[in-house]
């Protein structure tokens, strides 16, 4: 056996943060039988400090940069870029979530330690190079979703919200893995960048109808797992029938992977394909903003309100996509790393007002937030504010770049198109805003109860993330910038 | 100590009055928000005249500081541009703002009920939209100006709406948002474009590209550069409250009278115009943009000014009015004279401000009663609210010696005398002017004259305001009597003010309007049709006060006074409205005999009367556009939504196999596609 | 001339087959109603895809096709059981497994 099949030191490092994660999740599942029902936050604490030191390993990782099992594993600057995000989704979604579970009397370990699983599988996503690790990476974060979303087992809502993500998000994945077997098929091979120059290589040209299918069924797969219309009809009902914790990290580090996923797919191996995927994204991405918005207008739930919204958001990354280009790329990562920070701010507030059972999640349970707490109030304008595209906010300039791009590329409709959604959005912010000032606290409501710690400094974290992408854009753009050179 | 480096200083001071006021305003007393709240304005002021004076020492009179780079990928610095254009905007945003602060604070003292907590939140929003006004005229370039631009649009929203718990109020300060970000998405456009063409969003750095003669004039066509300057144009006139954009800002008038006065009136609409005046180097290159910019500032002018002349809400006059002064200004940029038009901004602000403080001041007195209706005969009563109303009234009128005089007529001399002028464009501003003249004072005869007609308990409480507004008042009462002497009309003398002036501003302006420029010295020499001019406007302004004199002098039956011989029509305001709805929504061909019968019986009046009627149907038109046409759009985009959102709640049924159904279909389309290549 | 069955099974025929167990199982997952059917249907597709994975292998000359099929396996298998578990709990809380019943989240 050569011993080149044993992976290296080096290789193990820059795996490191999936280990520890891996480790400290399985330690958590089995400290979980031995831990009192009073002392469950420890558990709580111990997933947080995994999360702290598998970013601190990511950052050891990232100094070291190369390849890490025979290819299949490529820890870039790409990769870092998203590790990092995912892992500062799940601290912000432990946040949320501790005071969520014990007030319903749910704690249990099992939810972090699925959550764990999760941001492995994401992370995977986010440094694969290989579509078949790619396919495991999407797996491992999509099977622990699954169980979250109906983590409340005794909850309709939960139920409901767990069998549809389960049934079309598996229905999606087979897709997706049988995009995969044509692709094997036709290049002989799941590594990326052979695929590249496979499909580059005019001696070996495949046969187009082959191609064709089965870029078409990779589309797909993807398009669903970033909910791109027209396979967006899932998020809506998942979103709103899920805890309100869970769905916060759903809105951002599923989608933010998946969005790395599809980056990583679209500007290296099926580059060579730019021209028959172009217009596919087009219409997607004007598609996405459309159905987004315009659902969005009428909805009265705050949960699915923001469903829609996230679906909104995932067209105007879309944009960046069609535009096949490095520039496009970055802007693409800004966006989403600002879309994470305002959409969990944003659910994090929600948390807090839905209280016990969700029972006030309707955009009129907001009424008189204003007055009643108005930090928690002034928070969430500030995310909205940032998702409607205000300046001096992260969402702001996340649009800024995605539009601009868009306008170098020649992609001047689809810009135009972009911009006056994004103008119509404010529409259905603005009234969550006035509702929130304007209207009167309902009577005969119970008792807001002060936020907890844990929701008040997810909140306040996210906040202040948003106003510091909001007036030094640069700080993450330079390094967003850096990580697309790979594309090139 | 250097001014000048400090600029960047100038908007952080109300940032933190702004900051200490939200954060822990509710535990302060009221007197140290009154103290908080107008003290970092007037730090601001004081450190822009330090730096304006300064500024004005130097050789090359443009200043800037450059804190740190801040967007690499398009160039933009946190970075602050002093010039001459940028020093007016401070001394303005400065100097009236904190004049309207020190009012504020005693107009709003006497605010109680349902938002009684909310009077550090007013001030906290105060200063916060101060700060970003100032931002805004301070940036050096086009992305910090939106940050700017973007931020007192929400202040505006925040002030229109949070303070008032009114559901009319929430809704205007919607509409103002909403239409504002059609107009931003044009703004945005345009700004892209500029970097696209330029290479930078740097003031200076645009400025040098277009007047280094890489671009050639557009004229006659309609190029690139056209097309930028028209989304900018687009994002003004959103700000600016031109057509089509304009119907937000009388809406606004919900807002407390201070926000009028600051926001609505003096600063923020005026943004619109800055801007404009900003990119002059754009604008002199695209002639066919300005024809635009010039044709809406002028329709603009004359349909508010109309618009006007029938209001009741003494607020609603001013509203109007401000629509039509702003119409002025891009008439004035339209026709190539930038500094005529921010020279009539910098008037404007006086003037406007102390009416609409004036108005507050009226509406305090008769405990928040608005309508023109319901007062008259309280001159005696409140001397200095009317002694100070006076002078403005005056001042916009146009009549010689006041501020509103020399801007105005200048702005007219313009658009008669410029090679992108015509007489069209100065008959418009001549008809407008003479409504001004009109409406201001049928708005004073109506408040101050005449036998009072409020109920007697109103009449008995009547009482001028306490010092901390009538000080401002007459402040401003002096500004708009001196305001305009340093831009007196060349004819005084060819050593005037206007010189000095425009040598002063010769940095910002300079070749991006040589055209103009050739053309107004040129046209200098045409003394006797300048005087002639002049004559004719100051004449069309006696005659619309001695108009509104002879209708509205005198109370008694306003109504009556209102309508004279019209009476039967105009008593029963449905009268009317049917003769409208004849000409309008039903049309002249089915029942145009009888609509014709009714038309002959009121027109064949004649006289005044028929001046009287025609007036009334001109506004009548112009309240139509904006009822039917503009609200009309409004509803039709209302439907729109809900026609779309339609599709989208048709497929979500709830029903996990519809999904997968779509989602097949999804599929199906992209082989189609595939298929089809 | 008799028909004659060719020497080997080309490779089309298999990829013909894996396509139509694909259609199969996602037009099963359209049109049946019980829920556990319609789950079954996903390991249709996905057993589609294994048989896919193993023919192109097989045909290119090389193993790692195989060991895709496997990963595909171990991964099916996970998502059963955690398939199934939801399924449970839906059936526990609503004592059906008629698919359209669950439907109460929408528009």
């Amino acid at each position: 056996m050569p011993a080149s099949f044993m992976p290296s030191a080096q290789e193990l490092m820059r795996f490191a943060p999936e280990m520890l994660l891996t480790l400290a999740g399985t330690l958590i599942m089995l400290l979980e039988p031995f831990t009192e029902s009073g002392n469950k936050s420890r558990l709580a604490w111990l997933a947080l400090g995994a999360l702290l030191a598998a970013l601190g390993l990511t950052a050891v990782s990232a100094a070291d940069p190369g390849p890490a099992f025979s290819n299949m594993l490529l820890i870039d600057e790409f990769g870092t870029f998203f590790r990092f995000l995912v892992l500062a989704v799940g601290v912000l979604t432990i946040l949320i979530s501790t005071h969520y579970l014990r007030s319903g009397g749910h704690e249990s370990g099992e939810f972090y330690a699925l959550l764990l699983f999760s941001i492995v599988g994401q992370c995977i996503m986010a440094t694969a190079n290989e579509l078949i690790m790619l396919f495991i990476g999407l797996e491992v974060s999509s099977i622990a979703s699954y169980v979250l979303a109906g983590y409340l087992r005794d909850d309709k809502r939960n139920n409901e919200s767990a069998l549809k993500y389960f049934l079309l998000g598996s229905f999606a994945t087979a897709f997706l893995l049988y995009g995969i077997a044509w692709t094997y098929g036709i290049t002989g091979t799941t590594d990326l960048s052979l695929i590249r120059s496979a499909l580059l290589n005019p001696a070996s040209r495949p046969n187009e109808v082959l191609t064709a299918a089965a870029s078409a069924f990779l589309f797909v797969g993807l398009a669903f797992k970033v909910s791109a219309a027209p396979f967006q009809m899932w998020t809506p009902d998942v979103y709103q029938g899920a805890p309100a914790p869970v769905t916060a990290f759903f809105s951002a580090g599923p989608k933010a992977a998946a969005f790395a996923m599809f980056l990583r797919i679209v500007l290296t191996g099926f580059e060579p394909l730019k021209k028959e995927w172009e217009p596919l994204l087009w219409v997607s991405a004007l598609a996405t903003m459309i159905i987004g918005n315009f659902a969005a207008l009428r909805q009265t739930n705050v949960k699915r309100l923001l469903a829609y919204s996230s679906i909104s958001h995932a067209g105007y990354v879309l944009v960046a996509l069609t535009t096949h280009s490095g520039p496009g790329a970055a802007a693409a990562m800004f966006y989403l790393a600002a879309y994470c920070f305002m959409n969990v701010g944003a659910f994090a507030i929600i948390t807090h007002v839905a209280r016990r059972d969700e029972r006030y999640v309707e955009i009129a349970d907001l009424a008189g937030l204003g007055t009643r707490q108005p930090l928690m109030a002034g928070l969430l304008t500030v995310f909205l504010l940032s998702l409607t595209g205000i300046p001096l906010t992260a969402g702001f300039f996340g649009k800024f770049y995605i539009f601009k791009v868009a306008l170098d590329q020649g992609f001047i409709w689809l810009a135009i198109l972009g911009l006056l959604n994004s103008a119509l959005a404010a529409y259905y912010y603005l009234r969550v805003i006035v509702v929130m000032y304007m209207e009167p606290a309902p009577e005969g409501e119970g008792e807001l109860p002060a936020p907890a710690a844990g929701v008040l400094a997810a909140a306040v974290g996210s906040a202040i993330a948003t106003f510091f992408l909001g007036l030094f854009p640069s700080s993450l753009l330079d390094f967003a910038d850096k990580a697309r050179r790979i594309f090139n | 100590m250097n001014f000048l480096d400090l600029i960047w200083l100038i908007p952080l001071f109300p940032l933190a009055g702004a900051a200490v006021q939200l954060a822990i305003g509710r535990r302060l007393p009221k007197s140290a928000i009154s103290f908080i709240s107008p003290g970092a304005v007037g730090i601001s002021l004081l450190m822009s005249i330090g730096a304006v004076v300064q500024l004005a020492g130097l050789e090359r009179r443009s200043h800037e500081v450059r804190l740190f780079e801040w967007l690499p990928l398009i160039k933009a610095d946190m970075g602050f541009l002093l010039d001459p254009l940028s020093s007016v905007m401070i001394l303005v945003v400065s100097g009236v703002g904190f004049i309207i602060h020190v009012y504020a604070t005693g107009y709003m003292a006497h605010e109680h009920g349902p938002n009684h907590g909310g009077f550090y939140r007013f001030f906290g929003y105060m200063n916060l939209f101060v700060f970003f006004m100032l931002m805004l005229v301070l940036a050096n370039n086009y992305a910090l100006l939106f940050v700017g631009w973007e931020g007192v649009g929400l202040c505006s929203y925040l002030l229109i709406g949070f303070y008032f718990h009114k559901k009319s109020a929430g809704d205007a300060g919607n509409k103002a948002f909403i239409v504002n970000r059609i107009g931003d998405a044009g703004f945005i456009l345009g700004m892209f474009m500029l970097f696209q063409l330029t290479g930078s969003l740097r003031f200076v750095d645009v400025n040098e590209v277009l007047r280094s003669g890489r671009f050639a004039v557009e004229l006659g066509t309609f190029g690139a550069l056209s097309l930028c300057a028209l989304c900018l144009f687009i994002g003004a006139t959103g700000k600016s409250a031109q057509i089509p954009l304009f119907v937000w800002l009388p809406d606004a008038m919900e807002g407390p009278t201070p926000v009028s006065a600051l926001i609505h009136a003096a600063t923020m609409v005026t943004a619109g115009v800055y801007m404009v005046a900003r990119s002059n180097a754009l604008y002199a290159l695209t002639p066919e943009t300005s024809h635009v910019v010039a044709a809406v500032g002028a329709a603009t002018a004359i349909l508010a000014a109309s618009i006007g002349l029938v209001q009741n809400d003494i607020k609603r006059v001013l509203a109007y009015s401000t629509v039509s002064q702003l119409g002025y200004m891009f008439l004035a940029a339209g026709v190539g004279a930038y500094w005529v038009a921010i020279f009539h901004l910098y008037t404007h602000a006086f003037f406007k401000a102390l009416l609409f403080l004036g108005a507050g001041s009226v509406i305090h007195a008769l405990g928040g009663e608005q309508d023109m209706r319901k007062m008259g005969g309280i001159k005696d009563k409140v001397p200095v609210t009317f002694r100070t109303m006076f002078v403005a009234s005056l001042a916009i009128a146009g009549i010689p010696g006041l501020a509103g005089f020399f801007s105005k007529d200048e702005i007219l001399w313009q658009a008669w005398s410029s090679p992108l002028g015509s007489k069209a464009l100065w008959m418009v501003g001549f008809a407008t002017a003479a409504m001004t003249a009109f409406y201001m004072w049928r708005l004073m005869f109506m408040t101050f004259y005449g036998t009072p007609r409020m109920d007697e308990h109103t009449l008995h409480h009547v009482h001028e305001s306490p010092k901390s507004m009538t000080v401002p008042l007459v402040i401003l009462a002096a500004g708009s009597v001196v305001a305009g002497w340093i831009g007196m009309p060349k004819v005084f003398g060819e050593n005037g003010f206007m010189q000095a002036l425009e040598h002063w501003r010769a940095p910002v302006f300079a070749q991006g309007h040589a055209a103009a420029h050739e053309a107004a010295s040129h046209a200098h020499h045409d003394t006797t049709m300048e005087w002639v001019l002049m004559g004719l406007s100051i004449g069309v302004a006696l005659g619309g006060i001695f108009i509104a004199k002879a209708l509205f002098f005198g109370g008694g039956n306003i109504e009556l006074r209102t309508g004279g011989p019209l009476y039967p029509v105009l008593l029963n305001k449905w009268y009317v409205d049917e003769i409208y709805n004849f000409l309008f929504v039903k049309g002249l061909t089915i029942n145009g005999g009888g609509a014709m019968a009714r038309f002959d019986a009121n027109v064949v009046d004649g006289g005044v009367n028929g001046t009287a009627w025609m007036t009334r149907m001109v506004s009548r038109i112009s309240m139509w556009y904006d009822t039917w046409i503009v609200d009309g759009l409004v509803n039709l985009s209302a439907f729109t939504v809900r026609a779309l959102s339609f599709p989208v709640r048709f497929f979500q049924t709830g029903y996990l196999q519809t999904y997968a159904l779509v989602f097949v279909m999804g599929i199906l389309a992209i082989f189609g596609y595939y298929w089809s290549r | 001339m008799p028909f004659q069955l060719p020497a080997e099974v080309p490779l089309s025929w298999y990829l013909i087959l894996s396509a139509i167990l694909f259609v199969t199982g996602a037009a099963g997952f359209l049109i049946r109603r019980n829920i556990i059917t319609v789950f079954m249907c996903i390991e249709l597709m996905l057993n589609a895809v294994n048989l896919t994975f193993i023919s192109f292998s097989n045909a290119l000359g090389k193993v790692d096709g195989h060991i895709f099929s496997f990963f595909v396996m171990v991964v099916a298998a996970a998502e059963a059981a955690v398939g199934l578990a939801i399924i449970l709990t839906v059936f526990k809380n609503r004592a059906t497994l008629e698919i359209d019943e669950v439907s109460s989240l929408k528009l």
